[in-house]
């Protein structure tokens, strides 16, 4: 699982309510998906492209265990979230929801606008501008076949067909 | 070697004798609480979608909290859809508008002790309260819950807080809680379990610990625990013994943090996130336009009762508006029956329905650019209550009320 793109980086502890604020959670999901990142920079949707990375600091997604943050992200077109470490539930949200992410103590080196090429499976990070790898750390077995599943959803949706089927 | 009171639940539910820290476990959930904004309108579709059945109804909490009472056809169409899938599905722990999905579960007496509690709302760690594993999580792991009644669980480190002495007059729990959030930060306990003991604990009423637990998210936590006494089987009839599970003297704890009560004075947290800590005293004198008593956190009947002890024949400051969204229509009724709200209302106050309001920036109470609030909640990040240039700072229900009476942050031993 190799993906390429963009560094669009971020500070310490951004919270579950800047990336999708309160008011937008009654709305669905695909249209509180178009202010993601708002409570933090209003230019973001302006910004991001599919495929980009968002690269945090330490604690990112802390707060609310809003689902929709992840989800912004990921509709948003984030393909991956790479931070020195995360909020416990913002991490198991955006696996759920297919958005990968990689805890990566050396994060802070990339800079803004840098292109990466992140494999997730060997949990590295290229930094192609500026020419080094960070290594992040390896996601358990069970939780790399949720994302390679591309999701809990779709990971169910095959254990449930393999239960019916026997 | 000992196990703590998580790592037992773990254990028991994972069907193993003993766990360690960092192994990871598949668990059978004991009961699995949603509100209206994590839960029927995501999970609905979702089941749909996967032809599947709830494994056990029975074992199914729903809350209509957020979004209600509707203020706009969104939220009458998000409680419409909640009401349908609990009736349509069989859920009978079904409760819309009666309180906050954190307090309902306890008033109810559905948690018990030594329960593995999982819920589809950050501040699930409020059931730790009743000496349960209680965990919180997103919307679509609660679908992987609700289809199969497993959960898979990475065995926390614990971190035991000890609290020695008791609170001297003027204090509470919000206190207690804001003072370690000083100490470690808003992600100190990041993946860990924390464990509360001590005589300054065991010293609160029901209402003030859980306070603790529901902030254990606060420092990042997975979960917050109160190992079981008497009173916690009191609030439950006297049930409870028998599933009750306790930390071994020799367990292993990641570290142990240790605090004097008596030593604590009111705390406040300054605008921008819970751990921005310091005494009311540093912040005497800052202006406010609203005081906000309400959430999980700070709206139980203790704190209404705190309130009013301040507001006794007293006034809320000219231009200031303080309101009071209680927890649950239960605490509503029982201010209503003793002079409590009589007297919070004598005060100038305003009196809002029970629910989650303006702690997630919904329904009354908001904020706009440049307002500032002090609030009984458990969260200031910037935009949480409103506008992301409002600035809200947290302090305990007393401090609160004597802000609101003011005009500006007051330490609340001055009204005492
Ligand atoms: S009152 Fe606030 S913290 Fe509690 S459940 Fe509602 S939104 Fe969350």
């Amino acid at each position: 699982m190799s993906l390429r793109g963009r560094a669009l980086v971020y500070g310490d502890d951004i919270s579950t309510d800047q990336i999708t604020p309160g008011k937008y959670l009654k709305l669905t999901e695909a249209e509180a998906a178009l202010h993601a990142m708002e409570g933090i920079d209003p230019t973001f949707m302006t910004r991001v492209k599919q495929g980009d990375f968002i690269v945090g600091g330490r604690n990112f997604g802390s707060g609310s265990s809003r689902e929709y943050a992840a989800s912004s992200l990921r509709i948003a077109g984030i393909v991956a979230v790479i931070a020195p470490f995360f909020a416990r539930i913002f991490f198991r949200n955006a696996i759920n929801q297919g958005l990968a992410v990689l805890e990566c103590p050396e994060a802070g080196q990339i800079h803004e606008g840098d292109e990466l090429e992140v494999d997730v499976l060997a949990g590295e990070v290229r930094d192609l501008t500026q020419g080094f790898t960070l290594t992040a750390t390896k996601l358990p077995p069970h939780i790399l076949e949720l994302v390679a599943a591309g999701g809990l959803v779709p990971w169910l949706e095959r254990k449930l067909a393999a239960k019916r089927a026997t | 070697m000992g196990q703590t009171l998580s790592e037992k639940v773990i254990a028991r539910t994972s069907g193993r004798t003993s766990v360690v820290p960092g192994e990871i476990v598949w668990c059978a959930v004991d009961l699995a609480m949603v509100h209206d904004s994590s839960g029927p309108r995501r999970l609905g579709p979702l089941l749909e979608r996967l032809g599947a059945e709830i494994w056990d109804p029975s074992k199914v909490v729903i809350v209509t909290d957020h979004f209600t009472p509707a203020n706009d056809q969104a939220e009458v169409e998000i409680a419409r859809v909640t009401r349908a899938f609990a009736h349509d599905r069989g859920i009978l722990k079904y409760h819309e508008a009666e309180g906050i999905c954190h307090i309902v579960p306890l008033e109810q007496g559905y948690v018990r002790p030594g329960m593995l509690f999982v819920g589809a709302d950050s501040h699930s760690t409020t059931a730790g309260v009743m000496g349960a594993f209680a965990v919180p999580i997103g919307a679509t792991e609660m679908l992987g819950v609700f289809v199969t009644g497993e959960i898979w669980l990475k065995v926390p480190e614990t971190t035991r807080i000890e609290w020695s002495g008791r609170l001297r007059d003027g204090c509470m729990a919000k206190d207690m809680v804001l003072t370690v959030l000083g100490e470690i930060g808003d992600d100190g306990a990041t993946y860990q379990a924390l464990e509360y003991g001590g005589e300054g604990v065991y010293a609160l009423p029901f209402d003030e610990r859980i306070v603790l637990t529901n902030m254990a998210i606060e420092h990042g936590a997975k979960a917050g625990v109160i190992p079981p006494d008497d009173l916690t089987f009191e609030m439950i009839g006297g049930a409870g013994r028998e599933t009750a599970v306790y930390p071994d003297a020799d367990a292993h704890y990641l570290r142990v943090l240790k605090h004097d009560a008596s030593d604590l004075v009111p705390q406040i947290a300054w605008p921008g996130s819970p751990d921005n800590v310091a005494p009311a005293t540093a912040a005497a004198g800052e202006r406010i336009d609203q005081g906000y008593i309400g959430a999980c956190t700070g709206a139980k009947y203790t704190d209404l009762a705190a309130v009013a002890r301040i507001l006794k024949g007293r006034r809320v400051a000219p231009g200031i508006r303080l309101l009071i969204a209680p927890a649950s229509k239960d605490v509503m009724r029982r201010a209503a029956e003793s002079d409590v709200l009589a007297t919070i209302l004598a005060a100038g106050a305003t009196l809002l329905p029970t629910g989650c309001g303006a702690c997630a920036g919904l329904g009354h109470g908001v904020l706009g650019p440049g307002e500032r609030c002090i609030s009984s909640t458990n969260r200031n990040y910037p935009g949480r209550m409103g506008h992301v240039e409002a600035r809200v700072f947290l302090g305990s229900p007393l401090t609160v009320a004597a802000s609101a009476v003011t005009g500006m942050v007051t330490d609340p031993r001055e009204l005492l």
